[in-house]
């Protein structure tokens, strides 16, 4: 077969695509659920949270997760005057048993908080074995078989989402309730907050109503800076927030 | 200057030098070269055999990971049923809840993680809630909570009385004030 250096040239971005494509694999053959078809982030709108600790009760009781540890927790932010700075930022145990009044001083409002899911995540990117990834339909996951232990992604995660959980000596996080989300339930944090402040979101499903709201609202991600790709998207982000 | 004879025999060990069989000195490199290049496809072929051993088969199915991690996680066992599961049985509380301001308020967010009620109604009752302590989860008054969420002073407000003297849960607003309004 004789080729001239122009058909190379033309034929090489083509071999680099089909390349990609057997790297990425064939989807899983599940009977209902097809990780192709989804894209999971989550929408949370810190006007409608009212800190009542639910979501972080609902996620300990269905993720086991240890007293003292936490997947998704609750920050209550205190910002006097301008001082955008000098914020006060409280979660007594999580969040989970509620805030105690502090007076009426100042701006303040609640900032539930979990793993962001990133598509282009530091989290994974550190993990020396493939025990962390993102999973083909956007889902930051750890395989506690194959995780050593080693606390790397624990200080990568910009967010703090990560935990050693002291039991199994294997790093934790928010699954985005994995073992839910691919049964067409909803997360328990979301199912258990009761003023619809969490909304579990399909970003690749075009029937989801998280695609009017992020059309119709001023959304944003937490440290946009670092281009982690966060999918979790803040509705009435405070610029205090970190 | 040395003498003739010291001349002489070193011209002679320049030759011999010269004469010494160069391909002799070839095939010994090249031996030495052929051992190390055993020793290595030796050592390659024991690593893939280890490799092929040691790795999960499912490793790289869709990515730098166990492809069979993703159906392990997602078999893991739920606690949350879900309110469509409730709804289910419970089509009675589900019409009157929907009358009311907790109409989009889930089940389980008061109740708590239902799912073995749902697999086992018969043998796993759920416990009776204490309102004195729920409600006030939510709406004990706190200047960090949205303006327009109805808050109470509960110390004020019932002085110690359950919630659920005046209010009901699943229809939280008092009849007679909402017909005022």
């Amino acid at each position: 077969m004789s080729m001239t250096r122009r058909q190379l040239l033309i034929l090489l971005p083509a071999a680099a695509v089909a390349w990609e494509h057997v790297l990425a694999g064939t989807p899983e053959n599940a009977p209902n659920y097809k990780t192709t078809e989804h894209w999971w982030g989550m929408l949370l709108d810190i006007t409608k949270c009212i800190g009542c600790g639910s979501c972080v009760r609902a996620c300990q009781l269905e993720n086991h997760v240890p007293d003292g540890y936490f997947r998704t927790w609750v920050e209550r932010y205190v910002v006097r005057d301008w001082g955008f700075e000098h914020v006060h930022v409280d979660s007594p145990d999580g969040g989970k048993n509620g805030f105690p009044n502090l007076g009426n001083e100042g701006k303040s409002f609640f900032v539930p908080k979990l793993c962001n899911h990133c598509a282009d995540s530091p989290c994974t990117q550190v993990c020396p074995v493939g025990a962390t990834f993102v999973s083909p339909d956007g889902v930051v996951l750890v395989d506690p078989k194959y995780c050593l232990g080693c606390r790397y992604c624990v200080q990568a995660c910009p967010y703090g989402c990560r935990f050693i959980n002291p039991g199994t000596n294997t790093a934790e996080k928010c699954s985005l309730c994995y073992h839910r989300i691919t049964k067409d339930l909803t997360t328990a944090c979301c199912e258990a907050c009761p003023t619809g402040a969490r909304q579990l979101a399909d970003l690749k499903n075009p029937a989801d109503p998280v695609h009017e709201f992020l059309k119709t609202h001023s959304v944003q991600v937490l440290k946009p800076h670092l281009a982690t790709g966060a999918k979790a998207f803040y509705n009435g982000l405070d610029g205090s927030v970190r | 200057m040395g003498s003739p004879d010291v001349i002489a025999s070193g011209l002679q060990e320049i030759r011999r030098a010269k004469l010494r069989p160069s391909a002799t000195m070839a095939f010994k490199n090249v031996a030495h070269l052929f051992r190390i290049a055993l020793a290595f496809a030796i050592g390659f072929a024991i690593f893939l055999v280890v490799r092929e051993l040691l790795v999960p088969k499912s490793f790289g199915r869709y990515g730098h990971y166990r492809g069979d991690a993703l159906n392990e996680i997602a078999s893991r066992p739920i606690s949350y049923a879900g309110h469509e599961v409730c709804e289910t049985c419970h089509a009675d509380v589900l019409d009157v809840k929907k009358r009311g301001r907790h109409a989009r308020v889930a089940c389980e967010s008061c109740h708590g993680p239902l799912a073995n009620h749902a697999q086992d109604p018969a043998s796993v009752v759920p416990a009776k809630l204490d309102t004195a302590v729920l409600c006030v989860r939510c709406h004990e008054a706190n200047h960090s909570k949205p303006m327009d969420f109805p808050q109470v002073h509960s110390a004020d407000h019932s002085a110690g009385l359950p919630c659920n003297t005046c209010h009901q849960p699943h229809t939280p607003r008092i009849e007679a004030e909402a017909k005022k309004k």
